[in-house]
């Protein structure tokens, strides 16, 4: 006996598209596979949680039995998949095997691991999911100095939601100035002023190679040299799409779980939504790309197929220090920074060769902008 | 006057305080925002995802 809709992951992607559903049709049974407790909680709210007051427990939103009962779904917690046996139409997981007619993937992301020598290196935390992160919590008690690695969206909110909260914060990127993804230099110089103002101490250029246990703290070592000292060790790096289940099943992988607009991936039936998915070729690890791609296939699934859209999704970086809102360009599109820096703010437009903006990047003050500015930008999908 | 929180990202949208930098005036109850309006941190539409009273 199969079920009508299996969804392998409990994150915003795989619950998005099971609530998504439900709106559609009240009765197809849906079965949501995690190898998590299945709790819904907001992966945003994580790297904020400490300025806003909130435990670990208080992050927890939603347990997977209520979540059940309001999805009117299926959930096995704790439950790993091992395979997808595509031609009967299996997930094998290590409590036995359930069959599909449709299958949605929404594994997510897994964090980067930089190659770190020492014997601190396997001490060093990733915080990517809720579970990761009340052990996080738990080593912080006792703990004054955090060092960052990584510079990007979420080891800046990291370091503002620390240091805001009585820690010292040392971040360290091998580039040359944070959020360098998103940010042009003099913008992101604004940004950089005001967390340090905040007290966050950057570090640019620098590739930390070596984290070593010193009893109770940890030396790290830079690519040059330098040592710095730590109590707590977080890697910030990135994500990468889990694709490995995937891929072992044969169907087609690029950076992620290749998709098409319809979320369709290489093998009829099974789909790929979130961190997990390269959907028209584009892997978007956000909040609104993910609810874009579950509203469409919801529709979908409950018998009208809808290709996603996406409309122009600007990013909130949620650094209280300095307000920062940034709508990157369609990929692709050619055009060039064009920065006003004041006193309180910048905003940077990125021009095509036309001189019409295209995507956009705020920061302090200036970052009241975005409503008037994002309507004016053109659709990547 | 209460307050609603936004499951996706947290941003709580309290009714004292409304959303005056998108057009919603302080004082303006949930029930009347209205359903264009999209959360200000994460822009997931207000008939699209559940809040919930804090």
């Amino acid at each position: 006996m199969s079920t009508p809709v299996v969804i392998l992951g409990s994150g915003l992607a795989g619950i998005s598209v099971a609530r998504e559903l439900r709106k559609f049709d009240a009765a197809v049974a849906i079965t949501l596979v995690t190898a998590d407790d299945g709790t819904f909680y907001s992966k945003p709210m994580l790297s904020n949680a400490l300025a806003a007051g909130k435990t670990p427990a208080q992050l927890a939103m939603t347990p997977a039995v209520t979540l059940a009962a309001q999805l009117k779904a299926e959930i096995r917690p704790h439950t790993r998949v091992t395979a997808i046996a595509t031609d009967r139409r299996v997930v094998v997981t290590d409590a036995g095997e359930i069959g599909y007619d449709k299958l949605v993937i929404a594994l997510g992301g897994e964090p980067i691991r930089l190659p770190l020598e020492g014997n601190g290196a396997a001490d060093v935390l990733f915080v990517n999911s809720l579970a990761d992160y009340a052990p996080f919590r738990e080593r912080l008690n006792g703990c004054r100095r955090v060092a960052i690695l990584g510079a990007g969206l979420i080891g800046c909110e990291f370091a503002n939601d620390l240091v805001t909260t009585g820690f010292e914060v040392d971040v360290f990127d091998i580039a040359p100035q944070p959020l360098g993804r998103l940010l042009p230099a003099q913008t992101a110089e604004f940004f950089r002023r005001r967390l340090e103002q905040a007290g966050v101490r950057f570090h640019f250029g620098s590739s930390i190679v070596r984290v070593e246990r010193q009893g109770e703290s940890y030396a790290l070592w830079e690519a040059r040299g330098d040592r710095h000292d730590a109590d707590l060790v977080l890697s910030a790096i990135g994500l990468k799409p889990r694709v490995a289940l995937a891929q072992a099943a044969g169907l087609k992988v690029n950076r992620g779980i290749v998709a098409d607009h319809r979320l369709t991936t290489s093998v009829a039936d099974i789909y790929a939504v979130g961190d997990c998915a390269e959907v028209a070729g584009l892997n978007l690890p956000f909040v609104l790309p993910i609810m874009q791609q579950a509203r469409a296939l919801a529709k979908t699934l409950a018998g009208t197929a809808t290709e996603v859209s996406y409309p122009a999704m600007p990013v909130v970086v949620k650094t209280p220090a300095c307000a920062t809102v940034v709508c990157p360009a369609p990929v692709g599109a050619q055009g060039q920074w064009n920065e006003d820096a004041t006193a309180d703010g910048s905003r940077a437009l990125f021009e095509d060769a036309a001189g019409i903006p295209i995507g956009f990047a705020l920061v302090g003050a200036a970052s009241a902008e975005k409503q008037a500015l994002v309507n004016g930008m053109p659709v990547w999908l | 006057m209460r307050t609603w929180l936004c499951v996706v990202c947290g941003f709580i949208y309290d009714e004292t305080a409304g959303d005056p930098e998108h057009g919603i005036a302080p004082g303006t109850r949930w029930d009347d925002v209205p359903a264009n309006w999209s959360c200000p941190d994460c822009g997931v539409a207000k008939a699209d995802f559940e809040m919930v009273a804090v």
